[in-house]
């Protein structure tokens, strides 16, 4: 191995063929290899440190173009190898040193890739995002009341004004919080496993709304298309709430694995039932 | 990857994954499905980038260790916040919305 070049790993999985990735391009064009240590393998490529070492990964993860381009390469080669059978993602841009490197780390964790491998297997994650209108014009709860009755002058009515208008939003948002905390339980009883990410914020969706919801949950492939059905109903049930269903996706929210995983960062909340 | 259809969620035999990719779907006010995209020719349904962000940076196996280089440090879901703000905030793009708390 060239000291100019590193490994990049989309995924782990019990097996690995080289046969699953001729079709798909990986990072920067390079072949998807496998490789195989302590009874799981490994997808990798070898990358150039030039552009995938620590220097330059800090710079260009700040390159939106260059983010997608990469983001969807390991998203398709994770979905090459989800096709054969449960695969564990890997975080974007887990870059090792050499083959050796990559190798060794897969034998030396072997028990907890196996454990975790045994979590999803049979498994699918589903996401499910609930948005609300923005609180203030949430209907039912009308704007302030401007007849500016009582009070000793415009100030005070502008302020008593305001405080109407903050308490009628807190009101709509406790609303929205508490009909999002109902969807969550309705949806995790059909889930082996949920998680609460950090909603998204209105800056990167592109919309307005507020998101009180963005789920992630692990459902029993048999169970997938009462989760689906489950969700629709839902929409019915609060036709004032969107409510979007993504999926499936390989388990990347429930890819943990124990020990050194610091886990998802943010301030979700993972909850996992024994069913 | 070799198919190129889409396959609507929950529906027909999934071993052990239906191909494809994510399917959006948004169940709007009216209950009624709005937005799984028709089966596209292409290699994959186009998943938004938000989404799949959301996943690939906050998501996944952490490997920490020496092996890996040294970008653990890196609080990767900031420096794509970063990014993509900087994105939609160009010109004509779509600001922020003023009056949400960013959550």
């Amino acid at each position: 191995m060239a000291d100019d070049s590193g490994i990049w790993m989309y995924a782990v999985a019990d097996r690995m063929a080289p046969e699953w990735f001729r079709d798909v391009a990986g990072i920067a064009g390079e072949p998807v290899r496998a490789i195989s240590a302590g009874g799981l393998s490994a997808a990798v490529t070898t990358v150039r440190l030039a552009e995938f070492g620590e220097q330059a990964l800090r710079r260009n993860l700040e390159d939106l173009g260059w983010l997608e381009k990469v983001a969807r390469i390991h998203h398709d080669v994770i979905e090459a190898a989800a096709q054969h059978g449960p695969v564990l993602p890997m975080r974007l841009a887990t870059v090792f040193r050499s083959d050796a490197n990559a190798a060794a780390e897969l034998a030396r964790r072997q028990e907890d890739f196996a454990a975790a491998l045994r979590r999803v297997t049979g498994r699918t994650e589903w996401g499910v995002k609930v948005s609300a209108r923005p609180p203030a014009t949430v209907e039912g709860f009308p704007e302030a009341d401007r007849s500016g009755t009582g009070g000793t002058g415009p100030g005070a009515a502008f302020l008593r004004r305001r405080r109407t208008q903050l308490t009628a939003r807190d009101n709509a948002r406790q609303t929205v919080a508490a009909d999002a905390e109902k969807i969550h339980l309705a949806l995790d009883e059909l889930a082996v496993a949920s998680y609460a990410r950090p909603p998204q914020d209105p800056k990167l969706t592109g919309h307005a709304e507020w998101m009180v919801l963005n789920g992630a949950y692990l459902v029993g492939e048999e169970g997938s298309a009462g989760f689906a059905a489950a969700v629709h109903r839902l929409g019915a049930d609060y036709p004032e709430l969107r409510i979007e269903l993504t999926g499936p996706w390989p388990p990347y929210s429930f890819a943990v694995v124990e020990e050194l995983d610091a886990g998802p960062t943010g301030t979700g909340e993972r909850q996992e039932t024994a069913r | 990857m070799s198919n190129g259809n889409q396959q609507a969620p929950g529906t027909g035999s999934r071993s052990p994954r239906s191909g494809g990719g994510p399917v959006p779907a948004t169940y709007s006010s009216s209950g009624q499905p709005t937005a799984p995209a028709p089966a596209s020719p292409s290699r994959y349904q186009r998943i938004a980038l938000v989404d799949l962000l959301d996943r690939l940076l906050a998501g996944g196996v952490v490997i920490s260790g020496e092996v890996r280089l040294a970008i653990a440090d890196v609080d990767l879901v900031s420096v794509s916040l970063r990014a993509l703000i900087a994105s939609v905030s160009t010109p004509g793009a779509r600001g922020p919305a003023e009056e949400e708390d960013s959550r």
